[in-house]
């Protein structure tokens, strides 16, 4: 088969009725799939976005912070969900512990440099009006750390969602699924199909984020 | 009045910032503290807010010492205004302005009428006030940060060397407007600078600190070009040549001030006697 019956095919198996329907269809298993993409990536910012605010704003444990995060950074996704798969069992755990690794990194260190980095004069100032801790942290650094923190949610977003195809490998479903079974039947069409798919979920998540970022980036920021 | 007594700052390296100074600053006038880069004025003011606490000694404003009260309501009675003006990005410039009496919980709309005002009165076009800092010149900024500092209409006011950062004629119509604004508001306000001629143009008093944290002298712009008080002072103010340029341009912006001297200036004697 060259490249343009590859893709023909390809495209086929997306078109086809049959695959759009159903607990094997495609709707079904892009849900699965943004579900757990979510889920991953709400679990790592409810971690990382707390701890990465604190440490840029007390400057304290920074290194500490930005040690860990390199590490977690060069732990293989799919050999610590193996990992988890011995330790517990196949279902959710040992998909979404590897995607919250994956996801954490980013968000904190991206967090940590944003709030750290906010202009000292910004800061003193803040404080010389009499802006509490907290009110500096909320109303000032968060606000002028956003299109950082927003950067570092992005990344996280896209490597989730392209990542979130190991969740077949755990007998979970999602998009990763077209793409195991695939490669296990020899059924290229469904390798290439289940592909597209994750990368137009990629390119997807990465549109919402420019959205985003025009609904929580002060235009006073954006330049 | 802001009264310093014995105060001394003392970092735990050793160093000392501030030594034993005991200095007043009298209402409703402008008191420049001026020095080399190591004098401690910055720290002295940053003491005033509780930006910094001394090690020994009290400061007290009206009589009541700083350090019995919460030190962000102290802040929010006293405004503040530093170098590079620091303000929020994120925010427009009425918001900017209005910072302070937001953190007093005043009414939103009362807080930009507050701040409108304030705008026009630090000679910024109140058109300018939906736009972010990032669009504004460094004077304009600076202005706004005047203007934020005088938002919650406290009596005190802080500023560390608020003009050193823009270029020398827009210095010069900031430093002209500050003394028209203060003959309107007299304010009670430190004022730190590195600029001599900044410090006796601007100050009722001025006040001369040496590297250490020692006050050298403080008296009036006048009898500090007349009497430097030592060596240093002298120094400081550019030996004889420096003196005589001090005192010609002294004399000079009487010349340009119709009615002589400003108009404030009864009042310094009126407080001395």
């Amino acid at each position: 088969m060259n490249l343009a019956d590859q893709i023909r095919a390809a495209w086929t198996w997306l078109t086809a009725s049959a695959h759009w329907s159903g607990g094997e269809g495609i709707p079904h298993r892009l849900l699965e799939h943004l579900g757990y993409s979510a889920l991953a990536l709400v679990i790592a910012a409810l971690i990382a976005l707390p701890l990465g605010a604190l440490v840029g704003h007390t400057g304290r444990g920074g290194f500490a912070v930005v040690t860990v995060a390199n590490f977690a950074r060069a732990i293989p996704t799919l050999g610590l969900l193996l990992l988890v798969v011995t330790v517990t069992s196949i279902g959710l755990t040992p998909v979404i512990i590897p995607l919250i690794a994956l996801a954490t990194p980013p968000i904190l260190v991206n967090t940590y440099e944003g709030v750290r980095g906010v202009d000292p004069d910004i800061k003193d100032a803040a404080r010389g009006m009499g802006m509490t801790g907290t009110g500096i942290l909320l109303k000032a650094e968060v606000p002028v750390a956003m299109p950082l923190i927003l950067l570092g949610l992005r990344t996280a977003a896209i490597q989730v969602v392209a990542t979130a195809t190991i969740a077949a490998y755990a007998g979970i479903g999602g998009l990763g699924r077209y793409i195991v079974d695939g490669l296990a039947r020899k059924d290229y069409p469904s390798v290439v199909g289940g592909s597209v798919l994750v990368v137009l979920l990629a390119v997807i998540v990465q549109l919402a984020f420019v959205g985003i970022r025009r609904a929580v980036v002060s235009r006073g920021l954006r330049n | 009045m802001i009264q310093f007594d014995g105060v001394t700052k003392r970092y735990a390296d050793g160093t000392v910032a501030v030594d034993d100074l005991t200095l007043q600053i009298p209402t409703g006038q402008i008191t420049v503290l001026v020095g080399p880069s190591g004098c401690g004025k910055t720290t002295t003011l940053r003491m005033i807010n509780r930006l910094i606490e001394p090690t020994s000694g009290t400061i007290t404003i009206d009589g009541e010492d700083v350090r019995a009260q919460d030190p962000a309501r102290l802040r929010r009675g006293i405004g503040y205004v530093i170098q590079h003006a620091g303000l929020f990005p994120h925010r427009t410039i009425v918001d900017n302005i209005a910072t302070v009496p937001y953190l007093l919980g005043w009414d939103k709309k009362k807080a930009r009428t507050t701040a409108l005002e304030l705008m026009e009165r630090v000679g910024l076009d109140t058109k300018m006030a939906k736009r972010y800092p990032y669009q504004l010149s460094g004077g304009q900024q600076q202005r706004v940060g005047v203007a934020r500092a005088l938002a919650a209409d406290p009596p005190v006011m802080l500023m560390d060397e608020p003009f050193s950062a823009v270029d020398p004629i827009v210095r010069k119509s900031l430093q002209e407007e500050f003394i028209r604004l203060q003959s309107e508001l007299r304010k009670t306000i430190a004022f730190v600078t590195h600029d001599i001629d900044e410090a006796i143009k601007l100050g009722h008093t001025v006040a001369v600190f040496k590297v250490g944290g020692v006050l050298a002298q403080h008296s009036t712009p006048d009898e500090l070009l007349a009497e430097p008080a030592d060596d240093f002072v002298r120094e400081f103010l550019g030996g004889e040549k420096g003196l005589k340029r001090l005192r010609f341009n002294r004399d000079l912006d009487r010349q340009d001030e119709p009615g002589a001297e400003r108009q404030d200036k009864p009042d310094v004697e009126a407080a001395e006697r």
